[in-house]
């Protein structure tokens, strides 16, 4: 089954490429221990997952690019042609002149409406162009005008027009220190409206990555292509073809239903957090060997004490007792409940791997048996030079503290009115703001008393 | 790609004008090595098939034929814009951007607003039309005059008035220098003050600039070269004063390098809508997040490095040092102290070879030492990485 990609603002189009690009490589990438034949499936499956190939025998990306001004996707395009193995289809992208200024209202209440049949255009000849549809993906970022309102506003119109697809919303945080100053005014509008039209929220933040690159890869100038090749490395771990958690022998069919529906058992968790072991600079991948249940004991705890990689994690922190939950609130506790957790394993030996560890119900909360809550697609065929990674999707309460800092700040800008009239300027009133803000207290109080 | 339109308006007005034509020629020089009309130089000139005469059609790709600059030139009295006419710049200029009179506004703000701006209205309305029309998506008007004269600030602010009426959605900048304490015209408080209030209701954002604070700069500058310390590790060509090879020549017009100043300002703000970058920011971004409430549209500039080192890999003290200086009251163009008072919103503009990390350690150290104000406080970061022919051009300013 294929996926769309849909590329939203700068973010979105920059990652996008990247994204491509890694699926690319891995796909012409040596195979480690499995079979040529099951090898050669992978391919295939992925192939169609995310391609389509020309006569010619080029692959073309399955994806529409969106940006309201002509510079990122310019860049984005030559990019890919430039590297050959990969490119854009000439007539998938949308680009206007001007921008849409950090402005959420603009994106959303201005762009949206009047490019509202184009976009959707695209949109549906590359849906038809896929023999089945599997869903769609939407990359964005929370802080801009484009990927923020633009996005929110496509979302709806993709949940109005394919009301039975899957879509998984790739969201970007921004980070703490700050890129735009009404970041968190954007966000808070984007994650509300977000919520009632797409499937699961996928979030990468960007402060995690930074991090990532600068403790775990050894970069010492980070850039931002540094921190788009982690997300997209991470993206493809979890999308790449994989057995589905019954067994048997062929690729899974529909990656984003199953995830969807392994992770968001209820509409009111839908926000889901992704980690990814190991994460290592190229020049020590020769010299590091892994096993299994490190990997896995590392994961483990990286879930339960909330931690962002595998470096500084708290192994303090354990599992609380079955029994009755004490009292106070969840989020002070250092300790993460799931709801659900997905985890994706690669390599060699992975069919004899334990993964009780995982099955825990005291991860987990009280209304979900470990058996719905915990899933596993595993695949014998290495991924992206790594010979055995493991990811892990959680819907769990990762996401908790950077939502409510954020909700927080934006209230505190919101108290003094600042910056309201640009997005009046454009029809979001306040009105649409405390809307906004309702939503995502309900979420925040959810997650909190898990 | 979007095109930007100057509006120079009144002695000072051309003057800087003039310089910040030259510098953006430069720049394009610089980067452009094939001569080809790219976006870049489409945001602020025109190509123009000169063959056919002087009205030529525009010309879209394809080699530089002729280039025009979208620009208006405005001034009362001739003086100016004849030189400017009979100078290095002059076939950048269309004939028919002109409009000049003869006998001056006289520090009058009356005289330039009231009776030349009745007087004038139609034909500036006119032009500015033309000059639309050549654009394909136009996104903002640079007005660029002086607080204190007649012209500058009368006709100036009737101007800002006019583009409010005939063209709403275009965004309107004003970059206006204010008097300094020993300036020479009796009446400029008056004109200011009258000035002030059109700004404070038509513009969507004004720089502010004073003249002392550029006198200050310059001054210091020179000091650096003259006690030597610089040594060889400056490029003297490359001081934001200057804009010809030997900063030690003299200059022949006294406000040539304060003006120089200003230019490389108004270059840098526009840099991301014109070049490529890993994060951009386009002028209504900045409008967007520097303007909190509609009415404080006031934005203190300041611009790091002065000069430029022929070293091209900057060393991270450097840049650190470059950070700090940026948010200094020496390097900035106005006199004020935010520093002991309250940034609202801060935005930098980082051009060459810095990455995100750089930022972002700067911004947590300066973060340290500033208090928190009841806003919450966001600082914002964009910048271009563009690699200029001439090396590493590192010139940012928190705005």
């Amino acid at each position: 089954m294929s996926i769309v990609t849909v590329q939203l603002g700068q973010c979105g189009n920059q990652v996008g490429h990247e994204v491509f690009s890694c699926l690319c490589r891995d796909l012409h990438g040596p195979h480690g221990l499995s079979s040529s034949r099951d090898s050669q499936s992978y391919r295939d499956a992925c192939r169609e997952r995310f391609f389509w190939e020309q006569q010619s025998g080029g692959l073309v990306a399955r994806a529409v690019l969106v940006d309201m001004e002509p510079k990122v996707i310019s860049q984005t395009l030559s990019m890919a042609a430039r590297a050959g193995s990969w490119r854009y289809s000439h007539h998938s992208h949308f680009c206007q002149k001007q921008g849409s200024g950090n402005n959420w209202a603009n994106g959303y209440s201005v762009h949206g409406p009047r490019h509202k049949e184009a976009i959707m255009d695209l949109v549906q000849r590359e849906a038809e162009r896929c023999d089945r549809l599997g869903g769609f993906l939407t990359l964005m970022s929370m802080a801009g005008g484009t990927g923020s309102g633009l996005g929110a506003f496509v979302t709806q119109c993709l949940r109005d027009a394919f009301p039975s697809s899957f879509i998984l919303n790739h969201v970007i945080w921004p980070y703490g220190t700050g890129e735009v100053i009404v970041q968190n005014y954007n966000s808070v509008l984007t994650l509300s409206h977000l919520y009632k039209s797409s499937d699961a929220l996928l979030v990468h933040e960007n402060d995690v990555i930074h991090k990532i690159c600068a403790q775990l890869l050894n970069i010492k100038q980070i850039s931002f292509r540094d921190v788009n090749q982690v997300i997209a490395h991470q993206l493809g771990s979890v999308f790449q073809p994989t057995h589905p958690a019954e067994g048997g022998s062929d690729y899974s069919r529909n990656p984003l239903g199953d995830l969807v529906e392994g992770l968001v058992p209820h509409p009111e968790f839908k926000v889901l957090a992704l980690r990814n072991i190991p994460q290592m600079p190229e020049n020590c991948l020769a010299f590091s060997t892994f096993s299994w249940p490190g990997l896995l004991k590392h994961l483990r705890q990286m879930l339960i004490a909330r931690a962002h990689m595998e470096e500084g994690i708290d192994w303090q922190v354990r599992a609380p007792p079955p029994g009755p939950s004490s009292c106070g609130h969840s989020s002070d506790k250092p300790f993460n409940t799931s709801i659900a957790n997905l985890l994706i394993l690669r390599g060699k030996d992975v069919h004899s791997v334990a993964l009780g560890s995982f099955q825990d119900p005291s991860l987990y909360t009280s209304w979900l048996s470990p058996q719905d809550a915990f899933h596993a697609w595993k695949t014998p065929r290495a991924f992206n030079k790594y010979e055995k990674s493991a990811a892990l999707v959680s819907n769990s309460q990762f996401l908790l503290k950077p939502l409510d800092s954020i909700v927080g700040k934006a209230w505190n800008m919101f108290a003094s009115k600042a910056y309201i009239h640009q997005y009046t300027k454009f029809g979001i009133e306040e009105e649409d703001f405390l809307d906004s803000f309702t939503t995502l207290e309900q979420v925040i109080s959810s997650y909190t008393t898990l | 790609m979007t095109q930007s339109v100057v509006v120079q308006v009144g002695q000072c007005g051309n003057q800087v004008g003039c310089r910040f034509w030259d510098l953006a020629l430069r720049e394009h020089a610089a980067v452009n090595k094939k001569g080809i009309y790219d976006e870049a130089l489409s945001s602020f000139f025109r190509n123009v098939d000169t063959r056919s005469g002087a009205v030529g059609p525009d010309i879209y790709k394809g080699k530089i034929c002729s280039l025009k600059a979208r620009a208006l030139l405005i001034d009362m009295e001739e003086g100016v814009v004849n030189e400017i006419l009979q100078g290095p710049l002059r076939d950048v200029f269309d004939s028919k951007q002109l409009i000049t009179d003869v006998s001056g506004s006289g520090n009058n703000w009356a005289v330039g607003h009231k009776l030349y701006g009745y007087q004038y209205r139609e034909d500036i309305v006119e032009k500015l039309r033309k000059t639309a029309e050549h654009c394909d998506c136009l996104q903002c008007f640079f007005i660029i005059h002086s607080m204190g004269g007649g012209t500058g600030s009368g006709l100036g602010t009737f101007v800002l008035n006019l583009l409010e009426d005939e063209f709403p959605e275009v965004y309107r900048f004003v970059t206006s220098v204010y008097p300094s304490g020993e300036d020479d015209v009796i009446t400029s408080p008056y004109n200011s003050v009258l000035a002030m209030k059109e700004l404070n209701e038509h513009a969507d954002c004004v720089l502010p600039i004073e003249n002392e604070s550029l006198c200050d700069i310059v001054n210091k500058i020179n000091q650096m070269i003259n006690s030597g310390k610089l040594g060889s590790t400056v490029k003297q060509n490359s001081l934001v004063t200057s804009s010809t090879a030997n900063a030690k020549t003299l200059q022949e017009k006294p406000f040539d390098a304060m003006n120089n100043i200003v230019a490389n300002l108004l270059l840098n703000l526009t840099s991301s809508a014109r070049f490529e970058g890993s994060l951009n920011m386009d002028l209504n971004e900045i409008s967007m997040n520097l303007v909190p409430f509609p009415r404080l549209h006031y934005l203190v500039s300041s611009l790091t490095p002065l000069y430029t080192l022929a070293d091209v890999n900057v060393p991270s003290r450097r840049l650190d040092q470059m950070f700090s200086d940026a948010f200094s009251r020496d390097h900035q163009l106005i006199q004020a102290d935010p520093k002991h008072s309250l940034y609202l919103a801060c935005a930098l503009l980082v051009r060459g070879n810095v990455q995100v990390s750089d930022l972002r350690r700067n911004i947590e150290r300066s973060s340290e030492t500033t208090s928190d104000p009841d806003i919450s406080r966001g600082i914002q970061f964009i910048w271009d990485p563009i690699q200029r022919a001439q090396g590493c051009a590192p010139a940012s300013e928190p705005v």
